[in-house]
């Protein structure tokens, strides 16, 4: 029997049997687990959850369009060197101390188990994903500046989240133990407001949640307002006091929920339609 | 049956392989699946399915072969291994899959599978969880029904595997198309040149060393602009008509470039049927652009792809439109304005090249280099663009 500590989620995070069976495969088979949704579903905080419960570090790797699968494992700063070979300071001759290990490398060199996060990879390379599969395959890799291999000792937990972007190669994804977070139906989303805003009166939770899956009913909505986004909205309905929420033209605070322009737009048709289809 | 399952997920085009079905059965002897088949429903998925496009199929087959099968354990379980064991019976395997099945240490998983199975059945006969007719089932427990009502205890109210299935809630995320517009991509990536332009930001090694050694060891930083893509393309589509039938492909083209970031710029026109003097920015041949406007816009450094199948009457090739003042020259005499103008072009025709003659896309074959729509002429078409077919 192996053994491993089952993951269930946190205080601050709610968890499903779906996302906590991946999560446990995930740990249990000792792969990366890939974890793709819509924008705003908790896809990072599922890293610092993970590594909550497990007692273990967290070690982010916020990938940009310009990072390289060499970043994460190792930079050899030259200029550094440089200038302390002109000016006489550190020991020049010893390569090692310039070389500053990225966050894979940090990961894989820690003697505890860490949870390294790679957020967001899509936004990375198209060949990104593949440079990085030895890597993750093995946990080892070897600097050939100085012929030093760092190997991990415990395989850390690896969460790496995706917004879908650009498609990921498929070599890359058979190793990957994947979960698609859902939106979170009402009762679920009601749960989840109750960890963030646990003193909210529930008439307004149920006014808020209501008008919040009637805007993101709208089609054509471009960017649908998501958990993180309602959360915001009960915070500050909260600092101002407001005590009823109703889905009409005065709705409270919209700005936290729909960021464009055209969404405002599309939002105030929806009402003035609803309203002539009514009378 | 188990099998059948992972073979009926092939047939439906989602990648499972012998890489899934070892991770499955590893987590099985772990005992992820917790003895129900909801767990088994949430630890396949994971395992088996890779994206979200592949979820509805994953549902589809599951609800129909789990559905009204109370399945024993131990059989799925021998099934699997013995599976496993003989890989030869699955033919799709390559060397390098059997290899990999080889070193799994086949008889450790087998043990622990089995002393997992003895262990839970010990434990659960007349428990709350690990019921059914003898207590060998997995499946079907304290208020699991197979064909899939809800959950029994156990936190409220979650949804049975077989309702999880059965809602098919993943059908809007499929996408077939996306594994080919991957294939596009990559084709499209051999189509790129670097330049170092622009602000010197890179520290230049060579150059640093040089100089300092120039300085008698004064150190002297030579910086120089990064590498950056220089590659400029414009992509024009024949739209309407006889592409009609090709329209999927040709989304699937624009797609494909639209995401390259290896370029520096992308301008898309459409036209319909051949050049007559301008060409639109939109599909709906709104924003006429002059093909002279574009012309003195576009240095000859641009590389032009046309798509397009280049079938149409003989008079709409050869003879004028006669609306405005550009309608008097004829089509063909636009196109070839435009190959004298870009040093690299290129035609892609997705009614193929040359299978049969015919009259007008015979001829702008003889203005264009042209070549199939398919994986291969694509290749073959960024191949006649980075390296330039034209003697001069």
């Amino acid at each position: 029997m192996m053994e491993f500590r089952r993951f269930r989620g946190t205080d601050r995070y709610l968890t499903n049997e779906s996302l906590e069976a991946a999560v446990n495969c995930a740990l249990a088979l000792e792969r990366p687990l890939l974890v793709k949704g819509e924008p705003g579903t908790g896809k990072t905080l599922l890293a610092e959850a993970i590594s909550a419960s497990l007692g273990a570090e967290l070690i982010p790797w916020h990938v940009k369009s310009t990072t390289r699968a060499q970043d994460g494992l190792y930079v050899y700063d030259t200029v550094q060197r440089l200038y302390d070979s002109r000016f006489g300071d550190g020991d020049v001759r010893d390569i090692r101390h310039y070389i500053k290990l990225g966050p894979l490398g940090q990961a894989l060199k820690a003697d505890k188990r860490v949870v390294l996060l790679i957020d967001e990879v899509d936004k990375a390379d198209l060949e990104f994903p593949n440079d990085l599969l030895h890597e993750l395959d093995r946990m080892r890799f070897r600097i050939t500046e100085t012929g030093d291999e760092i190997a991990a000792v415990l395989r850390p937990v690896v969460i790496i989240t995706s917004n879908n972007e650009k498609e990921l190669p498929d070599a890359f994804l058979r190793r990957c133990v994947f979960h698609f977070i859902d939106f979170p139906d009402p009762s679920f989303m009601r749960r989840i407001v109750a960890v963030h805003h646990p003193e909210l009166p529930g008439t307004l939770v149920d006014q808020t949640l209501r008008a919040f899956y009637e805007i993101r009913a709208n089609t054509r909505l471009r960017k649908r307002p998501s958990t993180s986004e309602l959360i915001d909205w009960i915070a500050v309905l909260k600092r101002a006091g407001v005590a009823e929420v109703k889905l009409d033209k005065e709705l409270p605070f919209l700005g936290a929920l729909l960021k464009k322009e055209q969404d405002m737009v599309a939002l105030a048709d929806q009402l003035a339609g609803g309203k002539k289809f009514r009378s | 049956m188990f099998v059948e399952f992972l073979y009926e997920l092939r047939q439906r085009k989602v990648p499972v392989g012998t890489t899934e079905s070892v991770a499955l059965a590893r987590a099985l002897a772990a005992g992820l699946h917790e003895s129900s088949l909801d767990g088994f429903y949430h630890v396949a998925r994971a395992l088996l399915v890779h994206s979200e496009a592949h979820l509805d199929d994953f549902d589809v087959v599951f609800a129909s072969h789990f559905r009204g099968v109370a399945a024993d354990a131990k059989a799925i379980a021998d099934e699997l291994l013995d599976w496993l064991k003989n890989p030869i019976k699955m033919r799709e395997l390559s060397q390098e899959e059997r290899d990999a099945i080889e070193e799994l240490d086949l008889e450790e998983v087998l043990r622990r599978f089995e002393e997992r199975l003895k262990e839970q059945k010990e434990r659960h006969d007349g428990g709350s969880h690990w019921i059914g007719t003898g207590g060998t089932s997995p499946f079907g427990s304290g208020g699991v029904n197979p064909s899939g009502i809800q959950v029994g205890p156990g936190g409220g109210g979650k949804g049975g595997a077989m309702k999880t299935a059965d809602a098919r809630k993943y059908k809007p995320y499929r996408s077939d198309v996306v594994l080919d517009v991957r294939q596009i991509e990559i084709a499209l990536r051999k189509l790129r040149a670097f330049a170092r332009e622009g602000a010197t930001r890179e520290l230049d090694i060579d150059g640093t060393i040089d100089a300092t050694a120039k300085n008698a060891g004064e150190l002297e930083i030579v910086t120089r602009p990064p590498r950056r893509p220089n590659t400029r393309v414009i992509l024009m589509m024949d739209v309407g008509g006889s592409m009609d039938p090709y329209a999927q492909l040709m989304s699937q083209i624009f797609s494909a470039a639209r995401r390259a970031t290896h370029w520096r710029e992308l301008r898309t026109y459409y036209f319909h049927n051949c050049v007559y003097g301008r060409v639109f920015k939109t599909e709906g041949f709104q924003d006429a652009v002059k093909i002279p406007d574009l012309l003195a816009e576009c240095g000859k450094h641009y590389k032009l792809v046309f798509v397009g199948d280049a079938a149409m009457a003989p008079y709409e090739l050869l003879g004028s439109p006669g609306w405005g003042e550009e309608g008097k020259v004829p089509g063909l005499a636009w196109l070839m304005a435009m190959r004298e103008h870009f040093a690299r072009a290129v035609w892609l025709n997705p009614d193929g090249v040359g299978a049969y003659p015919h009259a007008t896309v015979d001829a702008i074959a003889k203005v264009f280099p042209m070549f199939p729509l398919t994986l291969d002429g694509l290749g073959q078409a960024v191949g006649e663009l980075v390296r330039g077919g034209r003697g001069a």
